[in-house]
């Protein structure tokens, strides 16, 4: 079942037309990757849907309902959990205080001034972490964290609200290539675990293509290419975009 | 008001613009470069003017005399500024910013006490300028040749100022500083002397635009902070860092202010309108209009945060059983006082209670929601009108005192919508300006408000009129609101509100509406600093708008940043220091100001982290050692 239906989605910037027309669906439990060159507008797509930037035209629903006009925090209520390509996390608060204060959030309970954070939905916080393999580190302040185990925290808050869909952008930027593949890895085992659909942007190509279930290319704004790995792999368009780079090519060995 | 009048205002504008332009560039350029708000600004400027006043006596008030005078009056300022930057500044530049502030205000108790000591409480009024001191027939009226001379003065400043930054080598230097600190520093930019001299050219502006003013106005010793609340106003409108920016505005707000007098009094609808009272907060009201349109002022642009300025707070844990046992003996030490203290030290405790709270009550906006307010006495002061109206029409004390935090509260809810939707320097100026408006109003609406006298016969009620019963009362509500407060902290809604200072972004993406949050936070804070103001009300006894003025807003910062904004329980030691230091100093000494600003500047060295937090630190590396 798609849970994700965009169409003819559109964003101009004055005469720039970062996004035009832009159509996909996405599946539960699906990884879907969003890939391009520099300026391709996978970022301004992705800003669309996560309700950073209001688009121009066109649609995007998610189980049935209009993401367009929505704030941020409203796509969150939908059933929407998001990681950034520089981390976002509390740096004063603990790794487990990180994903107690999202889950007070989804349990309603934030504006009660009665109950003693620290104390609730302790238990939840935990299996969370332990989803991520942060439950040893549990006590130490994210400020102090390594980046790579910054990312599992912020993706354990991300599944906080129970998300149906992930919107990952650049999800391994700034990782070693080793910490890389161990993300991307854990993300695709809770993907299909709880049957959550995953759209991430990326520049890693080893990563797209190990992972991603389907790919969609960007280029100039445009979808120009989209299908499984192989099939993008194979398609002449992708092929000269991405020629010179070289990136695609040399990735044949992921 | 006729079409000649209307020019003549216009020019009245531009020639008060000038001064205020050449005292708001050097605020602007200073805060470019340092990021430090230099509230020592004004006392620049008031330096300026009686330095001017001395040279001028001095040199003779011929061509030379006056033209020199005021120029070196300057000259004499810019090296003062210089000074201070490498003797006092310089020490801080690794101190978190606030700190950096807190030591800026101890100049200014310095620096009034020095011109007090210096000059004397007479207001002083300088020569007219030679060459210039008759006036000129415009548009059929008389208009001072000065204040053309200031009306030339301004543009040809703003001229020279952008060729110096535009055309020459240090120019691009500030410039490239000023967006980037970290990478100039990276680039090999010697910082050391870059910052010395940007702080030794805004202090020269500063201290010129106070000397040209002797010919027009007098030195008078509280003209530092008049100019500080001006010229913030200026630079704000203007952008933070813009020099045309600062022009712009000053030119704005210095017409804007001089049509308000000229308009005077005017009746619409059989109600009279004062214009020339609404002086005292028309910029405040420009101001806020600017923002609210344009938040990052009108030629202004987003400031780049500093990066890794102030260290990240660590993690909080609830009070251990120790602490709560000590805080208990405290408790039960304070309850036990009024059977062997006199009533001299018990009035004093009670204003420490009452002070503690109120800093309490800034410390959780500042500390666990991270909005700076240059403003919180708005809300103490309110809520002790509010106690003292309630009173004089009728209302039994008891419950005028249970009502009076709402004035506190109402008015920061209404003030802290506008608020909210700023950050960083911008929403503290925003809480200055608005508590400024508040202090105005208050100060004006004599019918009402009793105007400058204030309200007397404020007195509690028969049961609580003995000294030690009202100091129980005190101890009783001052006690639990900053318990409920600290408590606060550590419920879900504190939570809330360290997510939205920590990451606004992640904040908003686990479902978290910031504003909201934020603007709950400040209504909060504004209604517990009602509290602290109806209390401070009844045991005066009286009240006047002193409670909601900026000194005493700077009071509150002043507590809470040497306390140490990083700990709990820090606003509470800081109220004591300082409430219990100024009771002292000022019983000692004439010049309690100035002792009291060295005192301050020898806490910010001795302890840069805060009483609470160097009080942390040690008894964190003492458990470390017993523990190893």
């Amino acid at each position: 079942m798609n849970i994700l239906r965009v169409a003819r989605l559109s964003k101009a910037y004055g005469g720039v037309q970062a996004v035009r027309e832009v159509s996909f669906e996405l599946a539960a439990g699906e990884l879907l990757a969003l890939i391009g060159p520099n300026g391709a507008g996978k970022t301004t797509c992705f800003n669309l849907l996560n309700g950073q930037t209001a688009a121009d035209g066109g649609s995007a629903e998610f189980e049935g309902r209009s993401l367009i006009g929505l704030k941020p925090r409203q796509i969150w209520r939908l059933g929407v959990g998001r990681t950034f390509q520089i981390t976002a996390t509390f740096a004063s608060m603990t790794v487990r205080e990180n994903v107690q204060t999202a889950l007070l959030n989804y349990h309603g309970k934030l504006n009660s001034i009665l109950a003693l954070a620290e104390r609730l939905y302790l238990d939840e916080a935990m299996a969370l972490l332990a989803r991520v393999g942060m439950a040893e580190q549990a006590a130490r302040p994210c400020a102090v964290l390594a980046y790579g185990d910054l990312k599992r925290v912020e993706l354990a808050i991300a599944l906080a609200n129970r998300p149906r869909l992930l919107l990952m952008d650049e999800p391994t930027a700034g990782m070693a290539p080793a910490e890389r593949v161990a993300l991307m890895r854990l993300t695709a085992e809770l993907a299909r675990a709880s049957n959550i659909a995953v759209l991430f942007t990326e520049h890693d190509m080893d990563v797209v293509f190990a992972h991603a279930d389907r790919i969609l290319v960007l280029n100039r704004g445009r979808l120009i290419a989209e299908g499984k790995p192989a099939e993008v792999r194979a398609n002449r368009e992708v092929q000269e975009v991405y020629l010179g780079s070289g990136s695609l090519f040399g990735a044949t060995h992921a | 008001m006729s079409l000649s009048a209307l020019f003549i205002q216009l020019l009245n504008g531009l020639a008060s613009a000038s001064s205020l332009f050449l005292v708001a560039a050097g605020l602007s350029i200073i805060f470019g470069i340092t990021r430090i708000v230099n509230f020592a600004h004004g006392s620049l400027y008031m330096l300026g003017i009686y330095t001017a006043y001395s040279l001028v006596q001095t040199f003779g008030g011929g061509m030379l005399g006056f033209w020199g005078g005021v120029l070196c009056a300057g000259i004499v300022v810019g090296l003062f500024g210089a000074l201070v930057e490498r003797l006092l500044l310089r020490r801080l530049y690794h101190a978190p910013e606030l700190l950096q502030l807190l030591a800026t205000f101890a100049l200014v108790l310095i620096v009034r006490d020095f011109a007090l000591w210096i000059w004397g409480p007479e207001d002083l009024l300088g020569p007219r300028a030679p060459g210039l001191a008759g006036a000129v027939a415009i548009a059929g009226r008389e208009f001072p040749q000065y204040d053309l001379f200031l009306i030339a003065l301004g543009p040809v400043v703003l001229l020279l100022l952008w060729l110096l930054l535009t055309r020459t080598r240090w120019g691009t230097l500030v410039r490239a500083a000023t967006e980037d600190r970290e990478m100039a520093g990276a680039l090999g930019v010697n910082q050391a002397w870059l910052f010395t001299s940007v702080f030794a050219l805004g202090s020269f502006l500063a201290g010129l635009g106070g000397a040209v003013q002797i010919p027009r106005e007098p030195a008078v010793l509280t003209m530092d902070l008049t100019i500080l609340s001006d010229v913030f106003v200026v630079v704000v409108v203007g952008g933070m860092g813009s020099i045309p920016g600062a022009f712009l505005a000053a030119v704005l707000i210095g017409v804007i202010k001089a049509f308000c007098i000229g308009i005077g009094n005017v009746s619409l609808f059989g109600l009279d309108f004062s214009f020339s009272k609404l002086t005292l907060v028309i910029e405040f009201v420009v101001m806020a209009v600017v923002l609210a349109f344009r938040p990052w002022g009108l030629l202004g642009r987003r400031q780049g945060l500093p990066r890794g300025a102030a260290p990240v707070e660590a993690p909080l844990h609830l009070p251990s059983t120790g602490m709560l046992k000590a805080l208990a003996a405290m408790l039960a030490l304070l309850a036990l006082l009024p059977f062997v203290s006199d009533r001299y030290t018990l009035v004093l405790l009670t204003d420490i209670l009452v002070f503690a709270l109120f800093a309490v009550s800034l410390h959780f906006i500042m500390g666990p929601a991270g909005m700076h307010s240059f403003g919180h006495a708005a809300y103490f002061g309110l809520g002790a009108y509010a106690a003292a109206l309630l009173l004089k029409h009728a209302v039994p004390m008891e419950l005028a005192l249970a009502l009076a935090p709402l004035g506190g509260g109402l008015a920061a809810l209404f003030f802290g919508w506008f608020c909210v939707r700023l950050s960083g320097v911008y929403l503290a100026m925003l809480t200055l300006a608005f508590a400024q408006i508040a202090w105005s109003v208050v100060y004006q609406w004599d019918d009402f408000t009793g105007g400058s006298n204030g309200l007397v016969g404020i007195w509690p009620a028969p049961w609580l009129a003995s000294g030690s019963a009202f100091y129980y009362l005190a101890l009783v509500l001052c006690a639990a609101a900053v318990l409920l407060l600290w408590r606060l902290v550590y419920t879900p809604f504190g939570y809330a509100l360290r997510a939205c200072r920590d990451s606004p972004l992640r904040a908003d993406a686990i479902g978290i509406d910031v504003r909201r949050q934020q603007w709950l936070g400040f209504a909060l804070a504004g209604l517990f600093a009602g509290l602290a103001g109806a209390i401070y009300a009844f045991s005066k006894g009286s009240i006047s708008p002193d409670s909601l003025s900026i000194p005493r807003s700077v009071d509150g910062l002043v507590m809470v940043l040497m306390g140490g904004i990083q700990t709990l329980t820090g606003a509470v030691a800081g109220a004591a220091v300082f409430t219990w230091l100024q009771d002292v100093i000022t019983r000692q000494t004439e010049f309690w100001r100035a002792l009291l600003g060295a005192v301050i500047l020898f806490l910010l060295l001795a302890f840069p982290q805060g009483i609470a937090g160097f009080l942390r630190e040690r008894w964190e590396a003492r458990a470390g050692r017993s523990d190893g």
